[in-house]
């Protein structure tokens, strides 16, 4: 069978995050700041009694800040080591099948765009990006550096 | 030691039920190596335990099996049918002794020497042990009922609780927020009662007596002394005390690296001992006890003791302290010394310890766990060392706080009490920059912690709360936050790496309406607040030694400077109060400067200020030897000095802040105005100390402000502190090599005899002479 893909837009980019690693897509409402976290991290919520470390996707991928300041905003959970993380995406599309393999994606990509890259995969959609959620939380270089 | 019985029954009975279908197996067919080697690990075992109680007859029997099986596995014996039975035998005969143990009975009688010989090669059949094993069965067992659960299990159920109860809160709050039926509150209160019931059941789980880390170290002791050729008797207390699993398993390292210090560098060999006075035998004690909510564990030796002066010899040349620091380290801060990294007293590596991974690591894992290590030695007596750590990991007291409207949570364990900034007591000040807050005569460093995490706080510093903490590792400090909410349990969770990475936060918890709060880490924030903990020791130290010193109080001029500030200068630096035409006030020689009568006085407190039009009022400031003028606008009031005096860290004009009248003040620096108004006459490189009887009121109130504009800084007989200068009543005794310089002062006119050199002690020029040749006789 081949891999289910969650299509998500970022940036008003249409690209696919693994399914298998999304655990359910929320519309998170409170979001309690950390200050002085790394700039990626949107904030903490809570989903069901357990909290979620919120990352802004777009603020991961130097693309600008999500806007948060207006009540409900959609996002992908993940599970990653052990943490709950929710992904702000611009909006959460559909469940596809892939179609391919993931290949590498030889055109040139904004530097952000290259680093969470797992290659492209072919679907019903056309060809979409194949985030690495593993990435997209890890944020910037310089956000690991501090 | 019953409940180390009954564990070693419980796993007997274990194995036994385990080896059943095992045995049966293996009589059929002797051959299976599988078989032959579980049959071997349970005689094993029985045998290692019954060394360490006291069940010769157990021991003798599993020793002989173990023998036999062990030529059996070495190949030098085949297990014929023989053997197997001889072996079943004893195993029967062993589950027979442990039921009579487990029942708190007489062990069975008879002889088992019937069942050994059996087992030697060629013996007859065994005897008759099937009889024996019919009367274990028909015995019921009254042993408690235990199972055993993996922990793994047990962690699943504690994190579920840990949930039942914030899905409680939430609850809680969604059923005020839509008031319901009483009977629906009720129902809710019942079910409340139960999840914390079972909460505390579930945390008594995870509990384990302490003895279980405190069993291995008897041994421990034994092999390292047989090693050293010392003798060490260990004294164990406080085994029943009770401790989350986890925090054992934390702090078995951390404890086993003590006991291997005390006895590798802490006892001495017993021929040192002897010579020492003390007995052959060194004795190490090791007690838990609880307190609160934390455990106490002690860890105390008779050895030689930790040479505070060698530790710090040691930091100098490691590069860890500066050499003027080094001097004023009190006895605990160059003990606490042993906890810097790559710090070692070990004059050799031995094989056990002095490797460089010292007591720093000791150190951090306690710390990590939230506990605090703390060190006391005398030398030549010993050295005891204390853990601190808390009961359980995963659900903290906590007090809930707000800065800018968003909720933080603190340990409370870190807490050592909550004022107002604004109280009675508390005084809140910024030197260079540095918050300083004052509580009923103490000195902390402040932080705010609106700054810290960078938010707008949006209330005046003033109207918040501080927080004072003392975070692991020991040191105070204040923590200002808008203000405090609530005392809570909370359940914490670890937070993601990219929320750990602030350094800020301990973890993150849910709140009652279940929203998310960050746990603040008291000692992170410190640590990103710039407060330098160990050196804060040092400097609240030095301090406080006018504060000790000044209960007898200062008099001072409280006056309105030019620019504005509100001011303090001490009475008796002041000569008079002048009022001079504008025009005697001239830019000369390099700085202001005004014409008083025929002197012309360099003139201070003028700078950067608006002197007004025709006429300037200053005081006439003197040494006894220079004179200057210090331009004011007001005297307000005559005040006395009787709060702290807050230090700046940099001298100039203003060497700190008090609070007079209660309004704060500046106190200007006599002494560095002389210095830099002067000339280089009167500056000094490095200001020397002078001893002066704190008990004495005269000293404190008259003389003082005479030394202090000398530029001595004054402390008192308590202050174990090397003394440049000490000045005493004649008559009284001064301990000689605590000073190299003593000024006796007499209250007669004359002196005595020819070889008095005393000085009268209202003899200003010649008290002033003597100060001044102190002064240089420093620079020989």
């Amino acid at each position: 069978m081949n891999e289910l893909l969650l299509v998500v837009t970022i940036a008003g980019e249409r690209v696919a995050i693994p399914a298998a690693a999304v655990e359910s897509v929320v519309e998170l409402d409170t979001l309690i700041a950390v200050p002085r976290a790394a700039p990626h991290v949107a904030g903490l919520s809570a989903l069901r009694s357990r909290v979620l470390t919120v990352i802004d996707c777009k603020r991961s991928l130097e693309l600008g800040t999500s806007d948060c300041s207006d009540g409900i905003r959609e996002a992908a959970v993940v599970e990653f080591d052990g943490h709950h993380y929710a992904l702000i995406v611009d909006l959460v599309e559909d469940v596809i099948e892939a179609l391919s393999e993931p290949s590498p994606v030889r055109a040139a990509m904004e530097p952000g765009w290259e680093r969470v890259s797992k290659g492209m995969v072919d679907s019903e959609s056309g060809p979409l990006l194949l985030v690495d959620v593993a990435a997209l939380i890890a944020g910037t270089a310089e956000a690991k550096a501090a | 030691m019953d409940d180390l019985i009954a564990d070693f029954v419980a796993e007997c009975r274990e194995m036994l039920e385990a080896l059943g279908g095992e045995i049966v197996a293996w009589e059929a067919e002797p051959d299976d190596r599988a078989r032959l080697d579980s049959i071997f690990r349970f005689v094993h075992t029985v045998k290692g335990n019954c060394g360490f109680f006291e069940f010769p007859r157990l021991e003798a029997l599993s020793h002989a099996a173990e023998d036999a099986l062990a030529d059996v596995r070495a190949g030098r014996r085949h297990a014929d049918g023989q053997l197997v039975s001889a072996v079943l035998a004893i195993i029967d005969r062993i589950g027979e002794m442990i039921a009579a143990i487990e029942a708190g009975e007489e062990m069975p009688g008879g002889d088992d020497s019937a069942l050994i010989d059996a087992l030697a090669p060629g013996a007859d059949g065994p005897a008759a042990p099937i009889v024996l094993a019919a009367e274990g069965q028909s015995r019921s067992s009254s042993a408690p009922r235990t199972i055993r659960l993996s922990v793994e299990l047990l962690d699943r159920v504690m994190s579920t609780v840990s949930d039942m109860v914030l899905a409680r809160n939430e609850l809680a709050r969604r059923l005020r927020e839509n008031p319901t039926d009483v009977a629906v509150d009720g129902a809710f209160e019942r079910l409340s009662g139960i999840i914390a019931d079972m909460r505390d059941a579930i945390t008594r789980t995870r509990m384990q007596r302490i003895e279980n880390l405190f069993v291995g170290l008897p041994r421990m002791v034994r092999d390292l002394t047989a090693e050293l050729g010392k003798q060490v008797l260990v004294d164990i207390e406080g085994g029943d005390v009770e401790l989350d699993r986890e925090m054992i398993e934390m702090i078995r390292d951390p404890l086993t690296h003590i006991i291997r210090n005390a006895v590798d560098h802490g006892i001495e060999k017993p021929a040192e001992r002897l010579k020492a006075g003390k007995r052959e035998i060194g004795i190490l004690s090791v007690s838990a006890r609880q307190s609160g909510n934390q455990i106490l564990i002690d860890i105390h030796d008779d050895g030689r003791g930790i040479d505070g002066k060698k530790l710090v010899a040691k930091a100098l040349d490691a590069g860890f302290l500066e050499k003027d620091d080094a001097a004023k380290l009190s006895h605990r801060e160059q003990l606490a010394l042993i906890f810097e990294a790559g710090l070692s007293t070990a004059r050799e590596v031995t094989s056990i310890s002095g490797r460089g991974v010292g007591m720093d690591v000791v150190r951090s894992n306690i710390e990590r766990i939230g506990g605090i290590v703390e060190v006391d030695s005398r030398l030549g007596e010993g050295t005891r060392m204390t853990l601190r750590v808390p009961l359980t990991l995963t659900i903290i007291p906590a007090l809930t706080l707000s800065i800018a409207g968003q909720n933080f949570a603190i340990p409370r364990s870190a807490i050592e009490e909550i004022v107002r900034a604004n109280g009675e007591s508390v005084t809140l000040e910024h030197v260079g920059g540095a918050g300083v807050a004052t509580i009923r005569g103490r000195r902390v460093p402040e932080v705010s912690l609106a700054e810290i995490l960078g938010l707008d706080s949006g209330i005046d510093e003033k109207d918040g709360t501080l927080i004072v903490l003392r975070p692991a590792g020991g040191d105070l400090y204040a923590l200002t936050v808008d203000r405090i909410h609530d005392h809570e349990e909370l359940v914490v969770k670890p937070a993601a790496p990219a929320v750990m990475a602030t350094g800020l936060y301990a973890g993150t918890t849910l709140a009652d309406d279940g929203s998310p709060i960050l746990l603040l880490d008291p000692a992170g924030i410190a640590q990103v607040g710039g407060v330098k903990l160990e050196m804060q020791e040092r400097s609240a130290r030095i301090a406080e030694n006018p504060a000790a010193s000044i209960a007898a109080s200062t008099e001072v001029l409280l006056f309105r400077a030019l620019d504005g500030s509100r001011r303090a200068l001490r009475l008796a630096v002041v000569d008079r109060i002048e009022e001079i035409p504008i025009r005697a006030v001239k830019q000369a020689a390099g700085q202001l400067r005004v014409q008083v009568g025929d002197a012309i006085l360099p003139l201070a407190g003028a700078s950067g200020a608006e002197l007004g039009d025709d006429k300037v009022r200053l005081f006439r400031l003197s040494d006894g030897v220079h004179e200057i003028g210090y331009a004011f606008a007001e005297v307000i009031d005559f005040a006395t000095i009787d709060n702290d005096v807050i230090h700046s860290e940099r001298p100039g004009e203003v060497n700190g802040v008090s609070l007079i009248n209660g309004e704060p003040a500046e106190l200007v620096d006599a002494h560095w105005l002389f210095a830099n108004h002067v000339g280089a006459a009167a500056r000094n490189a490095a200001q020397m100390v002078c001893r002066l009887p704190s008990d004495d009121p005269w000293m404190q109130n008259m003389l003082r402000p005479i030394v202090e504009a000398a530029g001595y800084r004054v402390i008192g007989d308590a202050d174990d502190e090397n003394a440049d200068l000490v000045i005493a009543a004649q008559g009284t005794a001064v301990s000689s090599e605590a000073s190299r310089q003593t000024i006796w002062l007499r209250t007669e006119l004359e002196a005595a005899g020819k070889k008095d050199e005393s000085i009268y002690r209202y003899d200003r020029a010649g008290l002033l002479m003597a100060l001044k040749s102190a002064h240089a006789g420093r620079g020989k």
